[in-house]
């Protein structure tokens, strides 16, 4: 990146003595490559960084859980995850835990590997645990894809989707004021940056669309401090961001799912922020209808945390009673999480 | 031909299996008089250690369950300022698992034990039923090193302030090699399972004073340092832009969300070293065997706060700090 002064910039941000600026990073990587680069201890006090609703495992519900749990307690019936859902609690277990009562559930690393299992094991159905943003999204549909051309009835996703601008209102609305966004750079690739300019004139803060790099961050931390009480938006991961996104991902994604509401972690209903399938795919779907409930466990308060309205380290239960070992909430459980960040990085 | 239960019996067929299969490969005049115990000479002061080897697949790149359980125990054993000198090996074997295989891996472990420099003198073989999946096996072996009187005490808790840390090559490569075999995904990623004992011989021999030394495996460099900060009293400080990691092992965490300090290897060691034999001790292991890409990554502070105070601070290629705290979970891949 040229032309600016990375330590320059630092200096500025170490020494900023105006007034205080939240920032919102809205990606469980920015989340992550915010710590692995200890970029909270290059900042002033007065400048505040609070994680979003963007890990996908901390704002999927409890029913969605259950409902995984059910199925893998089925006989007929394999459930396929991503490594970070599995030790999630539902309402009484986590899929780690249904498993060492003899569930069936297998952590993959591709939700590809579903169509290779179900082709080879037809006795079987093979359910794979369909969570996710526009980034994981278009990968499902390729899965739909390979199941449609093959004929597979034995393959089916649970799917718990959830789309960003819709989320974004809700935080402006019920957050605990947010003065600029570091819009989430993965799933700006798929949809393009051109959402994040119209939220930033409709909600009149400023969006900045930032890579993963630790210098490209603090250089959009420094933008949106600049841009405090003024809006704005820019884009500083044109490298990978177009302002109309992956015009092939967003086709097929359109193809196979549609807009609907959906229930997030802690916050409700938020209408028009996820995707369901469509009808005439249904027959792929393992049951995703009315996964509303949300039992979270008591004195947890993830819900606040999700939003901005307290820190990880505010919530009375982190790192006492609840630890990544000990997890109550998913966010201490996903390496996306906001308070497993602040946790093993020592953010306080 | 499969291993069958008739093979664990202790009857015809088992001392077959040991004829053919471990007697070809484990050839020494201890081992041969095939007696109950092995009956050995000594030292005043021994390192006794011992480890099982459970591992999916059974070969990957750059190494195989076989080598690794020499490595596992004898690097154990040089941890502690030893000159390993025995193992012995136990096989838990699965019904049905190829013999060919199973030749394969006590090949592996016999050619291992000559680089270690190890005898091994005596052994044991026990057959299971399937657990299911393809047959595999486990291996345990256990080991003994001899410790030399004028040795310098080596241990996590002493640690002195303004050691140097120096770490003795790339980080990551045995697990990312593991993952990536497990995933199916092909790069040339290989593992770095090796014995140590070339590097630490010359070290010692050299009379380098080192605190403290610890080979960097489950856990990875992240959990040994901790565990040196809390026994020790004492801070310790990385540079990130110290930290050798080679560039695909890095792509591939990247890609995966994993983070190289929390991985594990199967061949490096990290040490903590008087300041002034530091560089010294930098070259010797450079010029040591599997030591090429060793560095010195960090510093050692004394720190006389309580001891749930005593860090680990990873200072960032951008300036930033980052505590390295201890790892939680099993180190699963992020979701996206």
């Amino acid at each position: 990146m040229a032309g600016f002064d990375i330590k320059k910039i630092a200096e500025e941000l170490k020494n900023y003595d105006g007034d205080e600026v939240r920032i919102m990073e809205v990606c469980g990587t920015h989340t992550a490559a915010i710590s692995e680069n200890g970029i909270p201890s290059m900042l002033s006090d007065k400048i505040k960084l609070i994680s979003g609703p963007g890990c996908p495992v901390c704002v999927t519900v409890t029913a969605v859980i259950d409902k995984l749990i059910e199925l893998s307690m089925r006989s007929d019936t394999v459930v396929l995850t991503f490594g970070d859902l599995i030790r999630v609690k539902g309402t009484s277990m986590s899929l780690a835990e249904a498993k060492g009562e003899g569930a069936q559930v297998k952590m993959v690393y591709s939700p590809m590997e579903t169509v290779k299992l179900a082709k080879e094991d037809p006795d079987h159905n093979y359910v794979f645990a369909a969570i996710g943003f526009e980034t994981t999204t278009p990968v499902y549909a390729m899965v739909l894809e390979e199941a449609v051309k093959n004929n597979l009835d034995n393959l089916k996703l649970l799917t718990s989707l959830k789309t960003m601008p819709e989320v974004i209102r809700y935080v402006v609305k019920n957050g605990g004021g947010i003065d600029g966004f570091i819009a989430p750079g993965h799933v700006a690739t798929i949809t393009g940056s051109d959402i994040y300019k119209e939220l930033s004139k409709e909600l009149g803060i400023p969006f900045v669309v930032s890579g993963f790099e630790g210098a490209q961050l603090l250089l959009t931390i420094y933008s949106l401090v600049k841009m405090k009480g003024k809006g704005g938006f820019k884009n500083l991961y044109k490298s990978a961001v177009k302002e109309e996104g992956n015009i092939k991902a967003k086709e097929i994604i359109e193809k196979y799912f549609k807009a609907a509401d959906a229930s997030w972690r802690g916050m409700g209903k938020i209408p028009g922020s996820g995707l369901i399938l469509r009808e005439e795919y249904k027959k792929y779907d393992a049951g995703s209808d009315m996964l509303d409930e949300d039992n979270m466990p008591p004195g947890c308060r993830c819900a606040d945390v999700l939003v901005g309205k307290i820190k990880p380290c505010d919530c009375p239960m982190f790192g006492k009673k609840c630890t990544p070992d000990t997890a109550h909430g998913a966010c201490m459980v996903s390496t996306e999480g906001s308070c497993y960040n602040y946790f093993v990085s020592g953010r306080r | 031909m499969k291993v069958t239960m008739a093979h664990g019996s202790g009857g015809e067929s088992t001392s077959k299996l040991i004829k053919d299969v471990f007697a070809k490969y484990f050839n020494n005049d201890i081992l041969n008089k095939l007696e109950d115990s092995a009956v050995v000479g000594g030292a005043a002061r021994l390192a006794i250690t011992t480890d099982s080897f459970v591992v999916t697949p059974i070969e990957f790149p750059g190494g195989n369950i076989g080598r690794l359980s020499v490595c596992g125990t004898v690097n154990d054993l040089l941890m502690s300022g030893s000159k390993p000198m025995y193992i012995t090996c136990g096989f838990i074997l699965e019904e049905g698992l190829d013999l060919d295989v199973l030749e394969n891996q006590v090949k592996a472990l016999s050619e291992c034990a000559k680089e270690a420099g190890v005898t091994i003198v005596t052994g044991d073989t026990k057959v299971v039923e399937n657990r299911g999946q393809e047959a595999g096996l486990i291996i345990n072996t256990s080991g003994v090193g001899f410790i030399s009187d004028d040795a310098e005490s080596i241990g996590p808790s002493n640690l002195q302030d303004n050691d140097i840390i120096i770490l003795s090559g790339n980080l990551g490569d045995h697990h990312a090699a593991i993952l990536a075999k497990r995933m199916g995904i092909e790069n040339n990623i290989k593992s770095d399972s090796a014995p140590l004992t070339d590097a630490v011989n010359n070290l010692m021999a050299q009379k380098v004073r080192i605190h403290a030394m610890r080979d960097v495996t489950r856990g990875g460099l992240g959990t040994v340092l901790n565990e040196f900060a809390e026994s020790s009293s004492c801070d310790i400080e990385l540079y990130e832009d110290k930290l050798p990691v080679s560039s695909e092992v890095k792509d591939f965490c990247g890609l995966l969300g994993l983070d190289p300090i929390y991985m594990g290897n199967e061949g490096k060691f990290v040490l903590s070293v008087h300041p002034e034999d530091a560089d010294r001790a930098l070259s010797i292991i450079r010029s040591s065997q599997y030591g090429e890409n060793a560095a010195i990554i960090g510093i050692v502070k004394k720190n006389n706060q309580p001891s749930d105070m005593h860090k680990v601070v990873l200072n960032t290629n951008i300036g930033g700090k980052r505590v390295i705290g201890l790892m939680y979970g099993e180190g699963l891949p992020r979701i996206c």
